[in-house]
């Protein structure tokens, strides 16, 4: 167990290293450039913000004096917001989008499997066909037009929530929502499919012939294999969830991190870029990795592979 | 521990325009995040607002006129008789906003630090209107030697390298305002881009406003200033910036009664509003010019009778009535309506004289043309003018024509490179003078990004900056734009206007060219008068 879990790290490191190299080089090789602004930049001012940066340096040099800021742990200053850390920015950032992912999990987890189980056990009746149509308009309908028409329902006419920003202890409820029925769709879909597979499975029938109640049958023997979609499908997606998307943070104006992964290359921040980026990067590994992990703790075969 | 970290917005302060009109407290979006909070590195419009609140210059832009100023850290002011030295006297009971008295040294040590390289200041060559600013800047002469002297604490003189009448409109702009030092050199490095003085707890002006709370990418709040020299006056308790930069978010959020004024207004929805809601919508000009800029080195485009028959090839109106729809003007030159300036009136929509220019320079009909584009930023409004007028130059003079959207900071370097054929581009006035719709297309100046360079109109400009008469002066600059636009690097389309919503609660918004709020002036009503919008803005 012990050389699988350092093997596995070993390879992380690779992983997250290489991201963090392609980031810095590709940033660099796209047109525009972090200083520019509407009124030019007289010569003189453009060199004191180049030098400042380090930009004047050759390239392999910016790159390894980076990488020995990362490794201490500093992820330098922002270029485009002047005087402000990077990790602040990330600081004050993640944890809104941290808020709004978990909650949106929730919504898609509370919504999405039990319509998907029901779909599954009244196979063929409106109880499927309901649902099941319901999660196929929310695949479809984007977020960027399920937000509005919530915000016009609950926010404008009902007045029941702010229609942006982030003041109120309720203010997570929208953006969670628009967010949570997307991946509930998602979710109902792919419950449906593991369960009904599932529910062929001749030891569900010798569950029935031995008499254990239908409930039990569906929400303890079916219930684990039928999940195991689902289950490997939100692995990966915990890390896309909780930092944050680009237009539901457009949307209710949420100071979140997923604008940030954005915006900064609209800006060319090259030091923002790459902190988001790695960022991201080590949180999908590290997820990544503890699945792994988590497999092979269950399952020894993985082990000696 | 999670929740409190995120949601430290809440608390006290009103987030929606009823409690914020009781409270006084000002809800207002500024668009954009500021870039920076040290005053002399601003240079956006969104930093200006900003920076309207927390400091004060020696003249502040008149509340109720355009073209005069009136006393801000100074109470009165004088010039010599060919208007080149000015003496300020300071009011006296000038203060910082955390009680240190407030000198006329102030001011010099603020000019001495803006006009060092080390600073990175973008707008200091502003001050190389002051005697020896440009050769301190070059680090030829000594700090001693700049035309900027504290007679005494109260008294502040200023030698200007030349004759400067409408120098106290100039002197409104931010590059002529004065940064604390005994705060910069306590927390840091006078020049140094991470000393923390402009955090929340640490930043200190000399404005109607001090710093209360700065949450990046939420909001900037602040308070009223008791040191303030007229704090008597200031009528709200403090202001709080949003930087909601998209405008259909920002018009939601003010129908769901949570701002006092907007930004903008959807392009869309600005009919709607000015039809049935006028008394919520505030729409004037705005001292803007918005243009078509050319590369002059391109085939085709660097012959002058190409570049005018594209000119006499807009049709203006119809792309204010049409697309942009809220009462801008058709530009015939490039200087927006200003008193006491006569405007060019070069262009107009004259088909005729635009397709016989075009078989003049060898192409009639448009046969043969090369194929060009039009370069854009991604915008939805830029996109709509670019594709009206690819139509219109395709139809009126058979010209094709491609349009090219570049992410901004792309855009901004593909001008500054010459990397383009056509450019839409939009000029805000610095300070209310028609110099600055002029002075930007000198040769090889930093913002005329056409190759286009005229000996002529370069000399009309040195003339200017001489010259002592005020009316004189602004006939020289007349004859410089006629240069300007008979040669046209340059195509101009509209004067822009703003058109925000405007709270009921709101008084004194001022519809002014520059846009600047009036931070000290400005007040808020409570309860609100009725409006056409009640239904929405004043339930909760």
């Amino acid at each position: 167990m012990l050389r699988f879990t350092l093997n596995r790290l070993a390879q992380s490191i690779v992983v997250i290293l290489v991201v963090f190299s392609l980031t810095f080089f590709m940033i660099r090789l796209a047109p525009g450039d972090p200083f520019a602004s509407p009124k030019a930049m007289p010569p003189d001012v453009r060199k004191v913000l180049v030098e400042r940066y380090g930009l004047d340096k050759p390239l392999a040099v910016q790159y390894f004096t980076t990488m020995g800021s990362y490794l201490k742990g500093d992820l330098l200053p922002s270029m485009s917001y002047q005087g402000m850390w990077n990790s602040k920015i990330i600081k004050d950032a993640f944890p809104i989008s941290l808020i709004i992912g978990l909650s949106a999990l929730g919504v898609a987890l509370g919504l999405g499997l039990p319509a998907g189980i029901i779909a599954a056990v009244r196979k063929n009746t409106w109880l499927d066909y309901g649902p099941m149509s319901l999660a196929l308009i929310g695949i479809c309908l984007p977020t960027f037009v399920m937000g509005p028409i919530l915000i016009a329902i609950f926010g404008l006419k009902w007045r029941l929530f702010n229609v942006a920003g982030w003041f109120e202890k309720t203010d997570w409820v929208l953006p969670a929502v628009t967010m949570g029925l997307i991946y509930a769709a998602y979710i109902a879909r792919m419950t449906r499919g593991g369960m009904l597979e599932v529910l062929n499975q001749d030891y569900i029938r010798t569950a029935r012939a031995k008499g254990v109640p239908g409930w039990r049958v569906v929400l303890v023997h079916a219930l684990r294999g039928g999940l195991l979609p689902v289950v490997a499908f939100l692995g990966p997606a915990l890390a896309g969830i909780t930092t944050g998307s680009f237009i539901i943070e457009k949307i209710f104006n949420l100071p979140g991190l997923g604008q940030h992964f954005v915006s900064s290359v609209f800006n060319r921040d090259y030091s923002l870029i790459l902190a988001t980026v790695v960022l991201y990067a080590v949180l999908l590994v590290a997820v990544n990795f503890l699945t792994d992990l988590l497999v092979a703790w269950i399952n020894p075969k993985v082990r000696l592979s | 521990m999670l929740a409190t970290a995120g949601l430290t917005g809440c608390g006290a302060d009103p987030i929606n325009a009823r409690e914020g009109a009781r409270e006084k407290i000002f809800l207002i979006n500024n668009k954009a995040e500021p870039r920076f909070l040290d005053l002399q590195r601003c240079n956006s419009v969104t930093e200006h607002h900003i920076m309207l609140s927390l400091y004060q210059g020696l003249v502040s832009e008149n509340r109720d006129s355009d073209k005069d100023v009136e006393p801000g850290m100074a109470e009165k002011w004088e010039a010599n008789a060919d208007k080149s030295v000015w003496t300020f006297h300071l009011q006296k009971n000038a203060k910082w906003s955390d009680g240190t008295p407030f000198t006329a040294h102030d001011f010099v040590w603020s000019y001495r630090r803006m006009l060092r390289k080390e600073l990175g200041a973008q707008y200091a060559e502003m001050l190389y209107l002051l005697k020896n600013g440009l050769p301190l800047y070059e680090g030829k002469v000594k700090e001693e030697e700049l035309g900027a002297r504290a007679l005494d604490d109260a008294t502040l003189e200023l030698t200007l390298v030349g004759p400067t009448p409408h120098f106290p409109l100039i002197a409104c702009h931010t590059s002529w305002w004065p940064v604390p030092r005994h705060v910069i050199e306590k927390h840091g490095g006078i020049y140094d881009v991470m000393n923390p003085w402009t955090d929340e707890d640490k930043l200190v002006g000399n404005g109607p406003f001090k710093l209360k709370r700065y949450l990046f990418r939420q909001y900037l709040q602040v308070e009223r200033n008791p040191h303030y020299w007229d704090a008597a006056n200031v009528k709200l308790d403090g202001v709080r910036f949003y930087s909601i930069d998209d405008d259909a978010v920002e018009e939601r959020l003010f129908r769901r009664g949570q701002l006092h004024a907007t930004y903008s207004t959807p392009l869309s929805r600005i009919p709607d509003y000015l039809k049935n809601h006028p008394d919520i919508v505030s729409n004037y000009t705005n001292c803007a010019s918005w243009y078509f800029r050319v590369n002059t080195t391109r085939p085709a485009l660097s012959d002058v009778r190409v570049r005018r028959a594209l000119a006499f090839a807009l049709d203006r109106k119809s792309i204010i009535d049409n697309v942009l729809r809220a009462r801008q003007q058709p530009a015939a030159g490039m200087v927006p309506p200003m008193a006491g300036y006569t405007q060019v009136k070069e262009f107009s929509f004259d088909l005729p004289q635009a397709k016989r220019l075009l078989a003049e320079a060898g192409f009639p009909e448009g046969k043969g043309f090369p194929k060009f584009n039009i370069l854009i930023s991604k915008n939805e409004a830029s996109r709509q003018i670019a594709e009206a007028v690819q139509a219109m130059w395709r139809q009126n003079l058979g010209i094709s024509v491609g349009v090219t959207q570049q992410d901004f900071s792309v855009y901004l370097t593909s001008q500054q490179k010459l990397d383009y054929d056509i450019c839409w581009a939009g000029w805000n006035a610095d300070y209310f003078d028609p110099a600055t719709f002029i002075d930007m297309w000198m040769t090889d100046g930093g913002n005329n990004e056409t190759g286009w360079s005229n000996k002529d109109f370069d000399q009309l400009l040195a003339d200017a900056k001489q010259c002592a008469d005020a009316q004189e002066r602004l006939a020289i600059l007349t004859k410089a734009e006629g240069i300007l636009m008979r040669d046209s690097p340059v195509l101009p389309l509209y004067f822009g206007t703003r058109t925000r919503l405007i709270h009921p609660a709101v008084k004194h918004w001022p519809q002014r060219l520059l846009d600047n709020p009036v931070w000290y002036h400005l007040d808020l009503v409570y309860p609100p008068p009725a409006s056409s919008m009640d239904a929405e803005l004043n339930r909760n």
